[in-house]
C-alpha cells in the first residue's frame, strides 16, 4: 500500500541561533508512511553520529521489512499488529548499533539520541519514543501532546514535586531518564492511536517546545494547515525569534483521508486497483 | 560565549568567537587566529577556556604579547581586556550578563540521568533518614530532587555534554553557582502594528496585529499570513493560485517585508498596513 497520497509530509531542520551543529536529524518516507525524528547528544559531533545513525538504521531496516510483511497483519506470537514489534526491534537494533559505536571508538564515547518514531496504517498509527522529543495532533482545532517525555522534569511533575507551570521555569529541563545508544538496553515506549482525516501531527525536537508555547504551536498549525511546507517553517522560525537556544527540528504530517488495511478478497482487490 | 575582536590600526578584521578549549594564535597557518605579520610568532600564544573563564598564554614568542600595555606570560582575562601582537589588537569580550547565561548554555544541552545515578540518590535519601512505611514514595521523591542538585551541580563543574554520571550530591566539590532560571528572551519592544480595509464589505475596519500570526484572505481562494517578529511585520502567501500584492506588486514565496502604510490587496480585498506608535 502507498501512502503518499494518503499523508502530506513537510518537514524542516536547523541549527538555531546559538548552536554552530546541527545534531537533530530527520527522516520521512511518506510512500511507507514513516517518519522519524531523533535529537542526538554528546560532545563534538558525536550527537548528529548517534542521531544519524538512529534515523537511518530505523527507516531502511523498516523499509527492507514493510516489503516482505505489512504492519496491521497479527503477529503470531503477540497476537497483535506488526507494526509495534517492527518498531520495537528495529529501535533495539539502532540502540545496538549506537551503544557499539560509543564503546569501540573514543570521539563517540557517551553519545546517545532521543527519539520519535510513528508509522501509520489501518487508520491509525503505532509511536515508538525516547526521551523529550515530541509527538503533538491537532484534531478539530484542538492541539495537544500525545507522547510524555521520558525527563526528570516530567517524573517530578507526575510525582507532585512541581506544577506544570513552574516546569516552565525549571533548571534542568534537560535532563532525559531514556535514551538510544546510551545502555546496551533499553525499552522504548510504543503505543497505538488511532487517527482521523484532517489529523495534524508535529514531530519535534526539544529545540521548539522550549522555544515556543504550545499555545502558539497550535495556533500556527491551524492558521497556516493549509500549508504544511510554510507551517514548519514558520514553527522553526518562531523558535528562532524566540532565541533558538538549540537545534530545532520539526515534521508535519496530515492524513488526507481515511486508510483501512485492505481485509478479505474484495480489500485485495481494492489494494491490487490502487 | 566570549569573543575576541581582530582590529589593527582601529580597523576591525575579525570577530573570533571562543568556541573551543584551545584557540591559538599564531602567524603560522595552522592556527585559529593566522595572524600573518612577522611581527608576530609562528606559535605566538594560546588562549584556554574552561567554562566561562578565558586564560591567555605567551608561548614563548619572540615579540611578546602585551595585556592592556602590560608585557605578560600568562592572563585571565576579564571583559574588554587589550591583547597586543605587535601592530593587533585583540579585544576580549564577555558578553553581558555572560556569566549566569553562558552557564545556564551550557547546562541545556540534553544529558542523559542514568538509572545508576538515580539509585545512588534514593540510596543517600534514605541513608539521610527515610525510613517507615511512607519512606518508599518520599525517597523517591527525595532521589528525584536530589539527581536534580547533584546533575545540576556535574552539569557545571564536569564538560559540558557529557552524560551525567553523578553518584552522589558533591556539594564541596562544586559550588554550584544558582544559574537563574534563563527566561526566553526579554520581550523586545517593538510597535504595535496593524491594518486598516479600505475596501469591501468592511471598509474602514481597523484590526490590530498583536498575535504572532493572523492569517488574511478566503480559505479556498487566496489565504496570506501576516507575522509579528522581532525585525518587525512580514507577509507571506499561504494558498491560492494569485499571491498577494504590496503595493501593486505580488510578492515572492519568500516572507515579505511589511513597512509603514504599505497597501495591501489579498481575495480582492485592498488594506493598508500601519504602525501604531
Amino acid at each position: 500500500m502507498n501512502y503518499s497520497q494518503i499523508l502530506e509530509v513537510a518537514s524542516c531542520t536547523d541549527p538555531g541561533m546559538v548552536r554552530s551543529h546541527n545534531e537533530d536529524s530527520i527522516a520521512s518516507d511518506p510512500a511507507n508512511g514513516l517518519v522519524v525524528l531523533a535529537d542526538g547528544m554528546g560532545g563534538y559531533n558525536a550527537g548528529e553520529v548517534a542521531s544519524g545513525m538512529a534515523t537511518t538504521v530505523i527507516t531502511t531496516e523498516i523499509q527492507q521489512l514493510l516489503t516482505k510483511v505489512q504492519p496491521f497483519q497479527i503477529d503470531e506470537e503477540t497476537k497483535e499488529p506488526v507494526a509495534g514489534r517492527m518498531i520495537r526491534d528495529q529501535v533495539l537494533k539502532a540502540n545496538t548499533s549506537i551503544y557499539q559505536a560509543a564503546q569501540s571508538q573514543p570521539q563517540y564515547a557517551g553519545m546517545g539520541t532521543t527519539l520519535v518514531v510513528c508509522l501509520f496504517y489501518d487508520n491509525k498509527m503505532t509511536v515508538g519514543h525516547l526521551g523529550d522529543s515530541r509527538l503533538y495532533m491537532l484534531r478539530d482545532g484542538k492541539f495537544s501532546q500525545v507522547t510524555r517525555d521520558h525527563s526528570l522534569l516530567q517524573e517530578q511533575i507526575d510525582s507532585g514535586i512541581i506544577t506544570a507551570e513552574q516546569a516552565k521555569h525549571a533548571q534542568h529541563k534537560n535532563l532525559v531518564t531514556k535514551a538510544l545508544g546510551i545502555d546496551p538496553a533499553v525499552e522504548p515506549e510504543i503505543r497505538d492511536y488511532s487517527t482521523k482525516p484532517g489529523d495534524v501531527y508535529l514531530l519535534c525536537s526539544d529545540g521548539l517546545c522550549d522555544m515556543v508555547d504550545d499555545e502558539d504551536m497550535g495556533m500556527t498549525l491551524q492558521a497556516l494547515g493549509g500549508n504544511l511546507k510554510l507551517a514548519a517553517q514558520q514553527l522553526v522560525q518562531m523558535a528562532n525569534d524566540n532565541g533558538g537556544k538549540d537545534n530545532v527540528s520539526v515534521i508535519l504530517v496530515r492524513v488526507l483521508r481515511e486508510y483501512p488495511a485492505p481485509r478479505g478478497v474484495m480489500g485485495k482487490v481494492f489494494a491490487w486497483l490502487k | 560565549m566570549a569573543k575576541l575582536i581582530l582590529s589593527m590600526d582601529g580597523l576591525v578584521l575579525k570577530e573570533i568567537p571562543l568556541s573551543k578549549e584551545r584557540t591559538t594564535i599564531g602567524r603560522k597557518a595552522h592556527n585559529d587566529i593566522q595572524i600573518d605579520n612577522l611581527a608576530v610568532s609562528g606559535e605566538h600564544a594560546v588562549i584556554v577556556t574552561i567554562l566561562n573563564d578565558s586564560f591567555m598564554e605567551d608561548l614563548g614568542s619572540t615579540n611578546g604579547t602585551l595585556v592592556n600595555g602590560n608585557p605578560v606570560k600568562k592572563h585571565f582575562l576579564q571583559n574588554n581586556d587589550v591583547i597586543e601582537l605587535g601592530k593587533y589588537k585583540l579585544k576580549f569580550i564577555q558578553e553581558a550578563g555572560a556569566q549566569p547565561a553562558a552557564a545556564a548554555a551550557d547546562f541545556e544541552k540534553t544529558m542523559v540521568l542514568r538509572p545508576s545515578a538515580m539509585k545512588a540518590a534514593a540510596e543517600q535519601a534514605k541513608a539521610a533518614g527515610g525510613t517507615g512505611a511512607a519512606a518508599a514514595q518520599a525517597q523517591r521523591q527525595a532521589a528525584l530532587q536530589a539527581v536534580g542538585t547533584a546533575a545540576q551541580a556535574a552539569g557545571i563543574s564536569e564538560k559540558p555534554a557529557a552524560p551525567v554520571h553523578a553518584a552522589a550530591p558533591a556539594p564541596a566539590a562544586a559550588p554550584a553557582p544558582a544559574p537563574a532560571a534563563a527566561p526566553a528572551v526579554a520581550a523586545v519592544k517593538q510597535p504595535l502594528g496593524a491594518i486598516q480595509l479600505l475596501s469591501g464589505g468592511n471598509a474602514g475596519k481597523e484590526l490590530e496585529l498583536a498575535k504572532p500570526l493572523t492569517t488574511l484572505g478566503k480559505p479556498g481562494v487566496q489565504v496570506a499570513v501576516l507575522t509579528r517578529r522581532p525585525q518587525g511585520y512580514f507577509i507571506t502567501h499561504v494558498e491560492g493560485a494569485q499571491r498577494p500584492t504590496v503595493n501593486g506588486q505580488p510578492i515572492a514565496s519568500a516572507p515579505h517585508a511589511l513597512k509603514d502604510h504599505d497597501l495591501v490587496e489579498i481575495a480582492g480585498i485592498k488594506m493598508e498596513f500601519f504602525l501604531k506608535s
